[in-house]
């Protein structure tokens, strides 16, 4: 096998993770090298106008997405069910290519709630331990709010996001979102203006007592120079955010904030079309060194390091833990075991809103997240669970990211789905129809993981990686809940009809509709190694090591689009290695 | 919001070429103003690839019906949505690579769990549009597309709803994939061979490769006043 020279620190996985950690490392002086099993994509040429604007291509066949012939995942409602592939897109969207999912998300840029964090000791604080089922697997993640704080600002003043603070040192602001964690300084940008969509909910919103406030977005409201010296451009509401790169330089990317400067940097090396294929360990499996990769020509290829960053999506991460066998599989029946436990989910609802031809809500009119508006009065631990025999909750948000007309055009339930009748709904819907929905959040159970499928493979021969999920009633509670708080603010905005999406409680999970890529856990943190596969800082608790960034990281699953918490922990592990790690290479917590 | 363009050189180097690539905004009036161009050729002038000669009756026929043609708008047969399809067909998503195609498969599973049918989608409608054109045989002693409008409704909404019993084929699954890759061809851009004239887009009121509504977004429920623009740069 080919030997490269060693590295001080290997990255696999050139996304949203990667470029932070490259940045972060190779600033610290490391000799830094990146895997990326995709190919290079920049803005210019690969997202350029008018090229990019293709429905059909980015949108529908996903060209930006990881080809599922290669590599894809395996599906099973249950534990003693056979799993079959994931042969087509549908429930969610992997990434590819440098940037990976990072190009083609929406810049829906959150925080969590402070509880959110420590969401086990909170629940059973508050409603005590037999308020939650027997099989409900909720932890902390060993860290809080207040220490994570300055590296979610970090990742938002990298990106240009653009928002209204709600709370700012504990003082309440006018017009923000009054139910999240202090903040020390508000936003970089202010938020952009709102779709007609969005003002339609938020003043019915308002009108039943309720908060709404501006999505915050990492599509920039203005022109923003970032701390790194990068620039981005103000977002022109074009209408082609999920699934696209963009064009304009507005959403927040690693091309758009981190690879202008990293690329340059002499101690920083990229390979593209390095598919790792593990982390290799010494003889006493408790140090690694390097991985092993697959190069352009198909040869196997050794590179040394003295740090290993597994920085891939997270599902990837999971399956990459798996296969090089760091830390205890997951194991069901026991409980036991720390990998490809608690993979969790979102669970959405939606109800669209139909008005008549007089009322132009111009649906391709849309930004990936700016422009939209949102009611957090539901979320997190935000009002009293105790009446209602759930826990969690989801944000209700209204508006629409664009109006591209093979997947974002509604007609009015019991139009038929073909013929003249459905062609004069889309006909008389299409320009006067607009969106509300609600974004929610799924728990850790004990059936529910991850693990190496026993039938099918890759390209390369490596066994997929399995789904073990379905719905708990924990999860069809609140969906219920929070879909009425939703349709009472649709009633209230008057539309001539609505319809509702919402998953009833027997309803099993469908891969076949997209509902979010926001998969999490199966290397989760925490603060004990029989219950968490990383410490507070992201370190293997079994090779220390090996690092593992990304949502594998969160213990249960959030109401929130997970990449701004998932930004901050980047850089919040990345503090702990440049600052104590590297002076003394080891473990940063004592299991 | 700022009006304001960045000083950023991208975005000076962006508006340059998109200026070149297609038309700005206020370059020219509202979509009345804008007729001409649409002049889609006849489906039959299209030399089909991967179609034989009864699949291409077969699918022309079909989406005549999925789609019809009316006083509301274009169907997808004028639209040239059997051409998109034929190629379709003829791509890597026709022939099954962007699908995961490894067996074994389960046609057995949970419907939840996806597509499991061993066919990539040229090859469920060379067998689903056989298995349709056999039964029309049998049940009306021609092939589909000699059906009259009323009875290819009649047979597209009995394999919608699982009525039919195809010879190796799920009704359901062939429909849907048709159906799918119809409504795709009616609304993509006209440069894969459907959409013609961008006639849907017209119909519904989609601007198509405009993508810039920075100085719409703040005029809420003002009805926008340009019509389409493909990404080839053709104007409707």
């Amino acid at each position: 096998m080919k030997r490269m020279p060693p590295v001080d620190a290997v990255i696999v996985g050139f996304g949203w993770t990667g470029a932070i950690m490259g940045m972060e490392l190779a600033e610290a002086g490391l000799k830094v090298l990146a895997l990326e099993r995709g190919e290079y994509r920049d803005t210019s040429p690969d997202f350029s106008y008018p090229g990019i604007v293709d429905e059909l291509a980015y949108g529908i066949r996903g060209m930006l997405f990881q080809p599922l012939a290669r590599e894809t995942v395996t599906i099973r409602h249950g534990v003693n069910e056979t799993a079959v592939p994931y042969r087509q897109y549908g429930s969610f969207l992997f990434g590819n290519n440098v940037g990976g999912a990072g190009v083609h998300w929406n810049g829906q840029h959150y925080r969590p709630s402070p509880e959110d964090l420590e969401f086990a000791s909170h629940v059973r604080q508050r409603y005590g331990a037999k308020f939650t089922p027997p099989d409900m697997q909720i932890q902390d993640y060993g860290v809080g709010y207040a220490e994570l704080e300055p590296y979610l600002e970090k990742f938002e003043y990298l990106c240009g996001t653009s928002g209204r603070a709600g709370n700012l040192g504990g003082r309440i602001q006018e017009g923000g979102n009054p139910f999240e964690g202090p903040r020390a300084r508000d936003y970089p940008n202010p938020p952009m203006a709102d779709t007609y969509g969005a003002q339609l909910f938020a003043d019915a919103a308002r009108e039943r007592g309720l908060h709404p406030f501006p999505q915050p977005s990492s599509n920039a409201s203005r022109p923003y120079t970032n701390p790194l010296g990068v620039r981005l451009g103000p977002c022109n509401f074009c209408g082609f955010c999920e699934r696209f790169g963009c064009y304009m330089y507005s959403k927040a990317a690693p091309q758009t904030t981190i690879l202008p400067v990293l690329m340059r940097r002499p101690n920083f090396q990229l390979r593209t079309r390095s598919h790792v294929l593990k982390v290799n360990l010494d003889a006493g499996g408790r140090r690694a060194t390097g991985v092993t990769y697959v190069d352009a020509q198909g040869e196997q290829v050794e590179q040394p390091a003295e740090l290993v960053i597994v920085a891939a999506f997270q599902m990837h991460n999971v399956r990459l833990m798996l296969l090089s066998g760091i830390g205890k599989p997951y194991d069901p029946a026991s409980g036991t075991g720390v990998i490809g436990r608690n993979y969790a989910y979102q669970m959405m609802s939606s109800i669209a809103a139909f008005y008549d031809p007089d009322t132009a809500i111009n649906p391709f009119i849309g930004a990936g997240a700016g422009g939209t508006q949102i009611v957090d009065d539901f979320n997190s631990d935000h009002f009293d669970h105790g009446p209602h025999g759930f826990v969690g909750g989801a944000y209700l948000f209204g508006g629409q990211t664009g109006g591209r007309p093979i997947q974002q055009l509604a007609v009015p339930p019991g139009t038929p789905a073909w013929g003249a009748a459905w062609k004069r709904a889309a006909k008389q819907s299409y320009l006067h129809t607009t969106f509300v929905g609600t974004h929610g959040s799924v728990m850790a159970y004990r059936d529910r993981y991850l693990d190496l499928d026993p039938t099918y493979r890759d390209a390369f021969g490596q066994p997929l990686l399995r789904i073990t999920f379905d719905w708990h009633d924990n999860e069809y509670r609140m969906t219920r809940f929070v879909t009425d708080r939703a349709q009472e603010v649709v009633d209230a905005m008057k539309p001539r009809q609505s319809s509702q999406t919402v998953r009833q409680p027997g309803d099993h999970y469908d891969i076949r509709q997209y509902q979010t890529t926001h998969t999490t856990g199966g290397v989760i943190m925490g603060s004990d190694p029989s219950t968490s596969a990383l410490n507070r800082y992201l370190q293997s608790w079994d090779v220390p090591n090996v690092f593992v960034t990304g949502a594998s990281a969160f213990p249960q699953n959030l109401g929130y689009n997970p990449t701004g918490l998932i930004g901050g922990l980047t850089y919040w592990a990345a503090r702990a290695i440049r600052e104590t790690y590297l002076k003394h290479p080891g473990p940063l917590v004592q299991a | 919001m700022p009006s304001e363009p960045p000083a950023s050189r991208a975005r000076r180097e962006f508006l340059r070429r998109s200026l070149v690539a297609a038309p700005a905004l206020g370059l020219f009036g509202g979509a009345a103003a804008l007729g001409g161009a649409h002049a889609a050729a006849p489906a039959t002038a299209y030399a089909p690839r991967y179609f034989t000669a009864a699949e291409w009756a077969f699918v022309q026929a079909a989406v005549d019906r999925l789609i019809p043609a009316d006083a509301e708008g274009p169907g997808a047969l004028e639209l040239g949505v059997a051409e998109f399809l034929d190629r379709q067909m003829d791509d890597a998503y026709g022939r099954g690579e962007l699908w995961y195609m490894q067996g074994p498969f389960h046609p057995e599973a949970a419907p939840t769990l996806g597509y499991q049918l061993r066919f990539t989608p040229r090859e469920l409608y060379r067998a689903g549009i056989k298995a349709v054109d056999d039964w029309c045989g049998r049940q009306h002693g021609k092939p589909f597309a000699e059906l009259a409008p009323d009875q290819r409704d009649e047979v597209l909404r009995q394999l919608e709803g699982g009525a039919i019993e195809l010879d190796g084929v799920p009704a359901k699954a062939f429909f849907a994939q048709l159906l799918t890759n119809t409504k795709e061809g009616y609304f993509a851009d006209p440069m894969y061979g459907g959409n013609k004239g961008m006639g849907s887009w017209k119909m519904i009121g989609f601007p198509g490769a405009r993508a810039d509504f920075m100085d719409w977004s703040e005029q809420p429920g003002k009805p926008y006043p340009l019509g389409p623009v493909s990404i080839k740069g053709a104007r409707a």
